[in-house]
């Protein structure tokens, strides 16, 4: 097990033009599982591709285990990785898919069998050890290019989207599984996904990336409830945050805590929504709105198309009417106009 | 009935317009090769000579006889050591020169054309060239080798005088020329391996080596199959690289079926034993079709 650090580490593809990954600094804990998120072309990739040593940083320093890992190769690194496309060898079978790293590695031959057999049992494919991968469902190649990487018991762990081949309901299990697993194992763990409730029920921390750039890095809780900045507040939650501009701030409030004027007495605002749309969505509604009295801002400067969203576990509305709504304060964050960072909660000049 | 009755119509005028499109491709193959595949075995078992009148059947009598001439027994042995020498030569080299090819670098577009150059030359050109090169007397191969002390000035090797010399020139010259070919088709099967495989590779710590022998080659498999089967067909049934260099030459030692056939049918004017020289051919190149389809399939399946 080992911790992985980068020190400034950007990675420029094209001179001149701006790097896909910029500046990144970030240190994992021991045994910890650390998610990168962010849309595509985020540089979450490319960033994990840099830990494995499949790409070279312009400039930065990545450090395995405390030592700085530039100059080794993959193999040098003493780490895993579970492609995004799975990488099986298609001309092997399973059981020699799972024996090609300790092979590789020269792992003494007689050990072979049991440590194969070992990773297979951890996933529950022994019986498939004599197909072939093209003879195989996602879930089961998933299973295989997990148990191809944990079989030489790496230092680090790494996964570029392994769940995104995946239909929902196998998704939903598989994710569950690959939980249970790091629990057992205790590898250090790196997952790239741009799927937020992957990241959510996952991370030990989720690293935001946009644009190269980490946004924030924090455990779910405070990515959800203190996002850093209007990127993390929007990207994360759905739906997103609700963003209001207010003199030189931007106020934000999570659809949830936008409730009917009734349920919040203490409430700091107060909005009048007329609803556009409505989402059942089973266990809740989306509420879709437009304000009324233009969301706080002095007359002259609303934008009256501005949609609010709020969710809601019953609703007894109508599209097309009016109704009060209201968010308490405590559910409140601030952000600077000019910046979009986080700013210090102010009075506001709310009508 | 009128969505019928269209219906019909534009079935039988496609099916007239499929007969036209086929068609000449069906006249081409009956014309340029079933006719004179035909008249082969037709002459392989008659008494054809250019000039004489009227053919006689006479069994397989021309075949009892080329089976019994040493030339014939010489250029059978030689078209298997042409082969199989050139196959070895053509396979290890386009698979080197593929993998070379296949990774960026600065010039990597005119370093394919430079290797491509071979393939589109006219072969007589080429062959002539490296007549020109193996020369007895102007030979630049051994310009260099006497201007680096490799060999004596008065005894210099004759590349193209020397039996065994002979064979290994017209073999490398045929490498030569099929080099191109061989290293476009691996070259795309190159390309058609997903990038993550060889990572994935690299991440479970096989070096070069290993990756190259135990992941890339077994993928590239089918597509070498295809090349190396071209390749025996291009080879086994070609000609004109010992027509032009050697004739066949020194005593039959660079002889092939292909030329004995055609220096005994056409040169020495016995169509009957040239026929019965080239059906024997026929089996080999049945043999390596069959494989080939075989592949063909394989490749369009999986």
């Amino acid at each position: 097990m080992a911790i992985v650090e980068t020190r400034a580490v950007t990675k420029v593809f094209k001179a001149g033009t701006l790097g896909a990954v910029n500046d990144v600094d970030l240190v994992t804990a021991e045994g910890e599982f650390l998610v990168f998120l962010g849309p595509s072309g985020s540089g979450k990739t490319t960033l994990l591709r840099m830990i494995a040593g499949l790409e070279a940083p312009t400039s930065g320093d990545i450090l395995i285990g405390g030592e700085v890992v530039n100059d080794l190769t993959p193999r040098e690194r003493r780490i895993a990785m579970v492609f995004q496309s799975y990488a099986l060898y298609p001309h092997l079978t399973v059981y020699k898919n799972i024996a090609f790293p300790l092979k590789a590695q020269g792992v003494p031959r007689d050990q072979h069998r049991k440590k194969v057999e070992w990773a297979a049992g951890l996933l529950g494919i022994g019986q498939l050890l004599e197909r072939k991968p093209r003879e195989l469902s996602g879930g089961e190649r998933q299973r295989v290019a997990v148990a191809r990487a944990i079989v030489r018991e790496p230092s680090v762990f790494l996964l570029d989207e392994p769940l995104s081949n995946l239909d929902a309901k196998l998704r939903a299990s598989a994710r569950a599984e690959l939980e249970q697993f790091h629990r057992r194992v205790g590898t250090t763990t790196i997952y790239v996904t741009h799927d937020q409730v992957e990241a959510m029920a996952m991370g030990d921390r989720i690293v935001v990336l946009h644009k190269g750039v980490v946004r924030q890095i924090g455990t779910p809780k405070q990515v959800y409830d203190d996002p850093a900045d209007t990127f993390v507040a929007t990207f994360l939650g759905s739906p997103p945050m609700n963003l209001l501009e207010n003199g030189d701030v931007i106020v934000g409030f999570r659809p949830e805590h936008l409730v009917p004027a009734a349920q919040a007495p203490s409430a700091a605002i107060k909005l009048t929504l007329k609803i556009h749309n409505l989402e059942y969505l089973g266990s809740e509604w989306i509420v879709y709105g437009t304000a009324v009295d233009g969301g706080g801002k002095p007359e002259g400067e609303r934008a009256s198309d501005k949609t609010i969203i709020s969710r809601l576990p019953t609703a007894n509305l109508t599209i097309g009417a009016s109704h009060e709504f209201a968010v308490a304060e405590q559910h409140l964050r601030f952000f600077d106009k000019a910046t979009e960072k986080r700013a210090p909660a102010r009075a506001l000049s709310w009508p | 009935m009128a969505v019928t009755h269209r219906g019909r119509s534009s079935r039988s005028s496609g099916f007239g317009l499929g007969v036209a499109m086929f068609l000449p491709a069906v006249l081409y193959v009956l014309l340029l090769v079933g006719v004179p595949f035909g008249m082969a075995f037709f002459y392989a078992f008659s008494d054809a000579r250019i000039g004489s009148g009227g053919e006689n059947f006479v069994g397989f009598d021309n075949f009892a006889s080329i089976l019994e001439s040493q030339s014939f027994r010489t250029a059978l042995k030689n078209s298997f050591i042409f082969t199989i020498s050139s196959q070895i030569l053509v396979l290890t080299g386009s698979t080197a020169l593929a993998l070379a090819l296949k990774d960026k670098f600065r010039g990597r577009g005119f370093v394919r054309f430079l290797i491509l150059l071979p393939w589109v030359a006219p072969i007589s050109l080429g062959a002539i060239g490296w007549k020109w090169i193996l020369d007895s007397i102007y030979s630049v191969v051994n310009w260099v080798l006497i201007a680096l002390h490799l060999v004596k000035p008065f005894d210099k090797p004759m590349w193209l005088g020397e039996p065994v010399l002979a064979m290994i020139s017209v073999i490398v010259v045929h490498t030569w020329r099929l080099l191109p070919f061989s290293t476009v088709i691996l070259l795309a099967g190159l390309t058609a391996i997903p990038r993550d495989i060889p990572e994935a590779a690299a991440v479970d710590g096989a070096g070069f080596w290993r990756t190259l022998f135990e992941i890339t080659l077994p993928m590239l498999r089918p597509i070498l199959n295809v090349a190396m089967l071209f390749g025996i067909i291009f080879t086994f049934t070609d000609m004109i690289v010992v027509y032009v260099m050697t004739a066949g030459g020194p005593y039959d030692s660079t002889q092939v079926l292909p030329s004995l056939a055609f220096f005994t049918g056409i040169q020495g004017s016995d169509l009957a034993a040239g026929a019965a020289i080239s059906i024997f051919l026929v089996p080999l190149l049945v043999v390596v079709a069959y494989f080939m389809l075989r592949v063909a399939h394989r490749a369009e399946v999986t």
